[in-house]
């Protein structure tokens, strides 16, 4: 089945258009990766699925349903999780309020203790403010955020970002565990080849916001994807 | 000792029907951004249902049952105006969100309409609300007597800052308000419906305004032009306490009750009337976010 399909995906802000005839689709189950250098329109095409921004052409299908002209919070009722770049953690809610609101976009009404399972840290945190927690760990509480209303689809964006390596390590074996027990279909953008092999099915790089290279993972070309991104 | 007593007495008395009043402002302009010049008609509106009930009961239930009307005009005064300020919202706020000069001239012109709107109903001239027995008298407190309406007034306006206290910290809905006020853009993305947030934070912050409306008529008689008196006070608690911060308005509140009781008593109304405002505008200088300061989010 069809997760995710996007047809001539135009979008940008104001006069600018970062992102053009983007063609991309997500199978039930797949994990698609998207690399790409700093400023090629990686962000704003994941704010374009979501609903962020709204296209100025094409069309975004979830589930072979058009979604294009929906809000934000009905896509993620419709079950599509964020973890946006850069977090976005509400800074004056405990961390445990802060995955209440996560549990908005589901039918669930508790946060499950596979959540608690995969970062014990915001158990043990719970009462704290958002805006308290350090880097790694507001990362920690986005991810699981997104994670407890049981999503059917999940935008990462850049989830290891300009953090310490044993977290990285951590969320890296929670994507996997994700995507192997779960079975939840996602885009993941990520920097690090070896990573994106080990978790991909299949791999877009993007370019001054088109798709210049696409390939299943069994097949990618290494040298051709650094070339690309390479500064 | 005395009239020191009935100095502070007095002093949080005036605090708390200026806490009152200005409650309902401290969520829409002060949580929400809205220059919400309708905020006084919105009072006025409290006030007259407070009026229309007193009728009400007067002319259908049999006279010992009078007193309770009051009781039953708070609520009915809050779903009142809380229902006007969710057709402002829908019908008009909701465009004017990014534009506070455009909100602040539109709501004013509400304010003008609804302000014509009682004098169609009820005529130009003031009408009296005849409080009930229960608050007439006072309490004794050595040679002091103080009034039971205004200890009323004193209690109501605690209640309506723990009742929201309670709905924003102990609520999913107060949550999904104070999410949506932090992170809009994150709120939306996680499945909440901000639209529907924003058209029921303005609604509870109107009807504040009329729980307030229904308190005033204790104070005295009322007429369409009620809220212009009201407005500028409201503001003023609002911004000395701090935009943005719900409880700085508490402090603001009490902190321009005994100041201006104070000054009231050494010197007479109208110089201090000049102080207070004088106090205030040196106070602002010296600290231009208010008492309490927090980052508050504009809608954007
Ligand atoms: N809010 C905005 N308004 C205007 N232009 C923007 C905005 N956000 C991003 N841009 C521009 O759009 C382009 C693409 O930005 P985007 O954030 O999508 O890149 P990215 O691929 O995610 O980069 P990075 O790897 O650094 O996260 C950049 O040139 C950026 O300057
Ligand atoms: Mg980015």
């Amino acid at each position: 089945m069809q997760m995710l399909k996007l047809q001539g995906l135009e979008a940008g802000y104001d006069e600018s258009m970062v992102i053009r005839n983007i063609e991309l689709q997500v199978k039930d189950r797949q994990v698609v990766c998207i690399m790409g250098r700093n400023g090629v329109g990686k962000t704003t095409l994941l704010k374009t699925i979501m609903g962020i921004i709204s296209p100025r052409k094409g069309k975004v299908l979830f589930m072979e349903e058009d979604i294009t002209k929906k809000r934000p919070s009905q896509r993620a009722q419709q079950g599509i999780g964020y973890v946006p770049q850069g977090r976005e953690i509400f800074p004056k809610l405990s961390v445990y309020e802060n995955l209440l609101i996560g549990l908005e976009a589901g039918k669930e009404k508790k946060v499950k203790e596979e959540v608690y399972a995969y970062f014990p840290i915001l158990k043990e945190f719970r009462k704290r403010n958002g805006g308290d927690l350090s880097g790694g760990q507001q990362q920690q509480l986005a991810i699981a955020r997104a994670l407890v209303s049981n999503p059917s689809f999940l935008l990462l964006d850049e989830p290891t970002e300009g953090i310490q390596p044993n977290i990285v390590e951590q969320i890296q074996e929670v994507i996997k565990d994700v995507k192997h027990t779960l079975h939840t279909s996602m885009i993941l953008v990520e920097q690090d080849l070896e990573f994106v092999k080990s978790v991909a099915d299949y791999v877009y790089v993007i370019d001054h916001g088109s798709i210049v290279y696409e390939n299943s993972v069994d097949q990618i070309n290494d040298d051709e994807v650094y070339h690309y991104l390479s500064v | 000792m005395s009239e020191l007593m009935l100095t502070l007495f007095n002093g949080a008395s005036l605090g708390s029907i200026l806490l009152l009043i200005a409650l309902g402002l401290a969520i829409t302009f002060g949580l929400m951004n809205v220059i919400n010049m309708a905020h006084g008609e919105l009072i006025m509106i409290g006030a007259y249902v407070t009026y229309v009930m007193q009728n009400l009961f007067i002319s259908y239930l049999p006279s010992q049952y009078f007193d309770f009307y009051f009781i039953l005009a708070i609520p009915v005064a809050l779903l009142v105006a809380a229902g006007f300020g969710m057709i402002m919202e829908f019908s008009l706020i909701r465009f004017l969100y990014k534009r506070p000069l455009d909100s602040l001239l539109a709501t004013w012109g509400v304010g003008l309409m609804l302000q014509q709107l009682a004098r169609s109903i009820f005529g130009a001239p003031n009408v009296g609300v005849k409080s009930p027995s229960f608050l007439n008298g006072g309490l004794e407190v050595g040679t002091l007597l103080l009034p039971y309406s205004r200890l009323f007034i004193l209690g109501l306006s605690i209640t309506c800052l723990i009742g929201i206290y309670y709905y924003f910290y102990r609520t999913a809905s107060g949550r999904r308000v104070r999410a949506v006020m932090q992170n809009r853009q994150m709120a939306e993305c996680l499945g909440v419906s901000t639209r529907k947030v924003d058209l029921l934070t303005f609604a509870i912050g109107s009807g504040f305004a009329g729980v307030a409306g229904c308190a005033i008529t204790l104070l005295g008689a009322i007429g369409p032009a009620l809220g212009t008196s009201y407005i500028i006070d409201a503001f003023m608690v609002v911004v000395v306490g701090g935009v943005g911060a719900l409880f700085g308005a508490v402090a603001g509140a009490f902190g321009i009750g005994f100041f201006n009781t104070a000054f009231e008593y050494l010197t007479n109304a109208s110089i201090g009337k000049v102080l207070i405002f004088l106090l205030i505008i040196a106070f602002l200088q010296w600290r231009p976010s208010g008492l309490v300061t927090s980052r508050s989010r504009s809608l954007d």
